[in-house]
């Protein structure tokens, strides 16, 4: 067993883990942050997507002993300490992105870096970037427009619904 | 429903999903999510053959492996009932279907790739894993059988050596019919065959199965946490039929579910091993499946081999419809996989049309496979495939337009009682198809596709017309078809002193945001803030009973019972009322939350009478009793039947034979809405799942029934950049007459509406290259375009 320490979510955090332990499951498991989620074994859903020092990162992809000493941010820092969503939380919920809530975390962590690096992305760009991250519930229509409305663009004239 | 009318509370809103904050910060809680105190894991070792006869499961190495309680095989569980099936269709010949046992773990033989062979109970899911890998299985190898119509030759490998065949039925519908149909046929002045392969599917709610067993000695109680949509039934039918527990001793709690799709309906062995093993090892049990192992166990959906046939007069109107289709069982019986193919596949094959005679033959065909049960549509998106495909054929052998052929022959007066023993109650498919053309711009398209042209690329447009029957379903009638469980929903109303209200119901919610719109309809009955409204829903000690949500049954099953119950409230609450206002019963109006006597000033608001209703200080106490609480069972009459136009619209690149959609247009009758926005959400995500069936997904077994597809590097989900926006309206609405809220059920339409306008698109781009090459098969790849195309 190693010894772990990270900050995650601005707070200190430790723990001892095995060599083969992913950094997914010590956040779920020992620090007990379940809104990162796993959605399969071959890194290809984003259901686990965090920030490892401001970089979107799958977590199933990284041993814990790995982000030893990193800046890690999860899905339950997002909100602000009173409970007010963030702006791509808050977009998410007023344009129904989300549907059963299970890839949402990794979605919305892939939205913050996508417009960290690209504030105003077009439909095409959102659409690509969301490669990594799987839905099945939204048909991702409700996605895409909610990152775009997130970057401040006109969204309501998109599709007739 | 235009934006400008839609109400900003109460039926018709788009309320916002009060579900979404806890989504959103990471606050759900999924069954992963929890973890018991002295929790121990399980992992099962699975079959990597697709069927051989047992000789040997050494365990003894595992059981000295660190961490390990106990190891579990077949053995285990041989004097333990099998996995229940339930529903029983009854053969052409008046037999019952073959029924083979569904051991929980499997016993003798292993008859497809992931069937659970043992399980090892550890400290750590780790240990566990390693522990499994000291297990020394010995199997002979048999031959396996993949292909359905090989699987029926005679001498074929037996999946199950007990049974006659590999046959499970053969059902004829309506088997009184065959020589009417058959006759029609010889009259016919035109008849178009088509031969279609539905291509065999694996649901994927991103949440994988998880489920965790506990035993409290000190009580007799067992507990199981699982990813259901129905945790009623899985009660039901694990306590009676798996492990003979009565109900009162069994919770079973289904909480925040990441997706089901119908998927998670079915009663899985994992749930009965995990139950089973929190009393044998005196700890809570816990599986999380792993996405290969949700490949290879949890039932895959579709998978059907049809050749289909219409009849047309010279007239062009449809005279006779026939079909024979071959389905996939798999190696088992999953819960209800014989109702798919049979009674929600059959009864829909009149589609949107008034052919007047039809006749359906179905052969269900166990194979070394994953079993194969409902996935969202369940029956109706291979009937719609089969039917929109076949009459898109026939307008291009008849050379008219399929618009055209397709109004020709709607239904347009109703109620329509159909050859296939259902009767639809409303309707307006003309009105559908009018509002379809609209929004897609049919009239556009020529210039579109010149536009393609100019690029090099060819432009394809397909429509295609769907109804499905949801709201399942009348209890007695289902009973008569063979299913072994009434299909009624269950919803209690309590309202607290303070006139909050509770309202459990036994519809799951699993990404329909029923917690919200559920709400939306008991606050609007009563007049309250829908903040008053608290939806409970998903564990069996605190609804009273539930049959689940699938079949698009939630509001119009489920909300029914919901108003059914909150009328019964509102009628004690109004005789309460009366009490205070000293006016009669029948004088009392309730409006915008307070009860008025008609024609005076005089009122009392809602929370005055919840409060005498506790504190009954000032009651009627010698003709009512206190308190405010209602329960109401609702059994539909009839099914609902939603249906709706769709197109599609694709762009083909030639030299590569990659297919994009570029527009999808859905038009849809769903009846009354209560959530504009929900709906519409429901629709997309069915809308991506059709397309998905249509371009990317195929469950592939090679021929030894290895499982080809089993990640997602192998299966083809589809992603953010494989699909467009969609352009969706249901402002065509005609109620539903039969119950309550005239709804009708919006979960399966996307999904089933989708796959053959993406096909009758495909095929009509390839037409505009030079080459009509008839059909092409799910799902459309570009290797089976460029191929079809060039070769």
């Amino acid at each position: 067993m190693t010894q772990v320490k990270m900050t995650v979510n601005g707070k200190p955090a430790s723990g001892e883990v095995e060599g083969r332990t992913l950094l997914v499951h010590f956040l779920r498991d020992d620090l007990e942050l379940t809104g990162t989620h796993v959605g399969c074994d071959t890194s290809q859903c984003g259901a686990c997507v965090v920030h490892v020092n401001g970089n979107a990162v799958k977590a199933c992809t990284m041993f814990a002993v790995e982000a030893d000493g990193a800046e890690v941010d999860t899905i339950e820092g997002q909100a602000a300490p009173d409970g007010t969503l963030n702006t791509i939380q808050q977009a998410f919920q007023d344009h129904h992105g989300l549907q059963c809530g299970f890839c949402t975390p990794g979605m919305v962590m892939s939205a913050a870096a996508l417009l960290k690096e690209n504030p105003k992305p077009s439909e095409a760009e959102v659409r690509h970037y969301l490669d990594g991250n799987i839905c099945r519930c939204t048909g991702y229509h409700n996605i895409v427009k909610a990152i775009m409305a997130a970057s401040g663009q006109e969204v309501s004239a998109l599709a007739a619904e | 429903m235009p934006k400008d009318f839609e109400p900003t509370r109460g039926i018709g809103a788009s309320s916002k999903r009060r579900e979404d904050i806890r989504f959103l910060t990471g606050s759900g809680r999924y069954t992963d999510d929890i973890n018991l105190r002295r929790q121990t894991h399980v992992f099962f070792l699975r079959s990597d053959v697709a069927h051989g006869r047992l000789t040997g499961v050494d365990t003894s190495a595992a059981e000295d492996m660190p961490g390990v309680l106990k190891v579990f095989t077949g053995a285990d569980f041989a004097e333990i009932g099998g996995m229940p099936c339930g529903w029983q269709v009854t053969d052409k010949h008046g037999q019952p279907m073959q029924e083979p046992k569904h051991p929980v773990l499997a016993h003798e033989k292993v008859r497809h790739v992931g069937e659970p062979i043992a399980a090892v109970v550890a400290e750590t899911l780790a240990q566990a894993r390693d522990a499994a890998e000291a297990i020394v299985v010995d199997i002979d190898e048999l031959p396996a059988v993949v292909n359905m119509k090989d699987a029926v030759k005679d001498g074929a490998p037996k999946v199950h050596d007990d049974l006659t065949s590999n046959l499970c039925y053969d059902w004829g519908f309506v088997e009184e019919n065959k020589d009417a149909v058959n006759k029609a046929f010889e009259q016919a002045a035109h008849v178009t065959t088509l031969e279609l392969v539905n291509n065999r599917l694996v649901a994927n709610p991103m949440e994988p199965r998880v489920a965790i067993g506990d035993y409290n000695r000190s009580d007799g109680e067992h507990t199981l946490y699982t990813t259901s949509q129905n945790p009623h039934v899985i009660r039901l039918l694990m306590g009676a039929f798996v492990l003979g527990i009565p109900e009162h001793k069994l919770r079973v709690v289904a909480p925040d579910v990441g997706g089901g799709f119908g998927t998670k309906i079915f009663h899985y062995q994992e749930e009965a091993f995990c139950t089973f093993a929190a009393k044998a090892v005196g700890r809570p049990v816990k599986w999380t499946s792993s996405r290969s192992e949700a490949f290879m166990s949890d039932a895959h959906g579709r998978d059907h081999v049809t050749k289909i046939e219409l009849a047309l007069d010279a007239d062009n109107n449809f005279t006779a419809l026939r079909t024979d289709t071959y389905a996939n069982m798999g190696a088992y019986l999953s819960t209800f996989a014989p109702s798919v193919p049979t009674w929600l596949h059959g009864t829909l094959m009149a589609g949107n049309y008034k052919t007047p005679l039809i006749y359906v033959n179905v052969k269900a065909v166990f194979t070394n496979t994953v079993p194969v049960d409902a996935y969202r549509g369940a029956g109706r998106p291979e009937a719609t495939y089969q039917l929109e495909r076949l009459i898109d054929k026939a307008a291009h052998e008849l050379k008219v337009d399929p618009i055209k052929l397709r109004r020709q022959n709607f239904v347009t007066e109703f109620p329509y009682a159909t050859p296939v023993a259902v009767e639809y109650d409303t309707g307006d498919y003309n009105a559908t198809m009018d509002k379809l053309e609209e929004i897609a711009d049919h009239a556009g398209f020529e210039a579109r596709r010149r536009e393609s042209e100019s690029k090099g690329k060819l432009r394809g447009f397909g429509v295609n017309c769907y109804i499905e029957a949801c709201g399942i379903a009348p209890s007695n009638l289902v009973g008569q078809l063979g299913a072994r469980a009434g299909l009624y929903e269950s919803a209690m109303v309590r309202v607290n002193a303070t006139g909050g209200l509770v309202v459990m119901t036994g519809s799951h919610s699993h990404g329909q945001g029923h917690e919200t719109s559920f709400a939306q309809v008991v606050a609007d009955m009563i007049g309250i803030d829908e903040n008053m409204v608290e939806i409970v829903h998903g564990d069996t000690s605190k609804v009273p009973m539930g049959m689940g949500t699938y079949g698009s049954r939630s509001l119009a099953v489920g909300g029914s019972a919901m108003v059914r119950a909150t009328e019964k409230i509102i009628a004690k609450a109004k005789k309460i009322a009366s009490h205070l206002l000293e006016a009669s019963e029948g004088d009392i109006e309730l409006k915008d939350g307070a009860f008025s006597v008609a024609g005076t000033d005089k009122s009392v608001a809602w929370g005055d009478v919840t409060l005498a209703a506790y504190v009954p200080h000032n009651y009627p106490l010698e003709e009512i009793e206190p308190g405010l609480e209602e329960t109401a069972f609702y059994d539909p009459s009839n099914f609902t039947y939603p249906a709706g136009a769709y197109a599609c619209e694709v762009e083909l690149d030639p030299e590569t034979g990659h297919v994009t959609v570029e527009r999808f247009t859905a038009a849809d009758d769903f009846g009354n809405v209560v959530n504009p926005m929900i709906v519409t959400g429901q629709v997309h995500g069915g809308l991506a799942q059709g397309i998905g069936q249509a371009l990317l997904e195929n469950c592939a077994y090679d021929e030894d029934g290895q499982l080809l597809s089993a990640s997602y590097m192998d299966y083809a989900m589809p992603r953010a950049s494989d699909l467009p926006f969609y352009d969706v309206d249901h402002s065509c609405q005609t109620p539903c007459t039969h119950n309550p809220l005239g709804v009708k059920g919006c979960g399966e339409a996307g999904a089933i509406g989708s796959p053959p306008a993406v096909v009758n698109a495909v095929l009509d781009a390839i037409r505009s290259g030079g080459k009509d090459i008839g059909h092409i098969d799910m799902p459309v790849s570009p290797a089976r375009v460029w191929e079809a195309m060039n070769v």
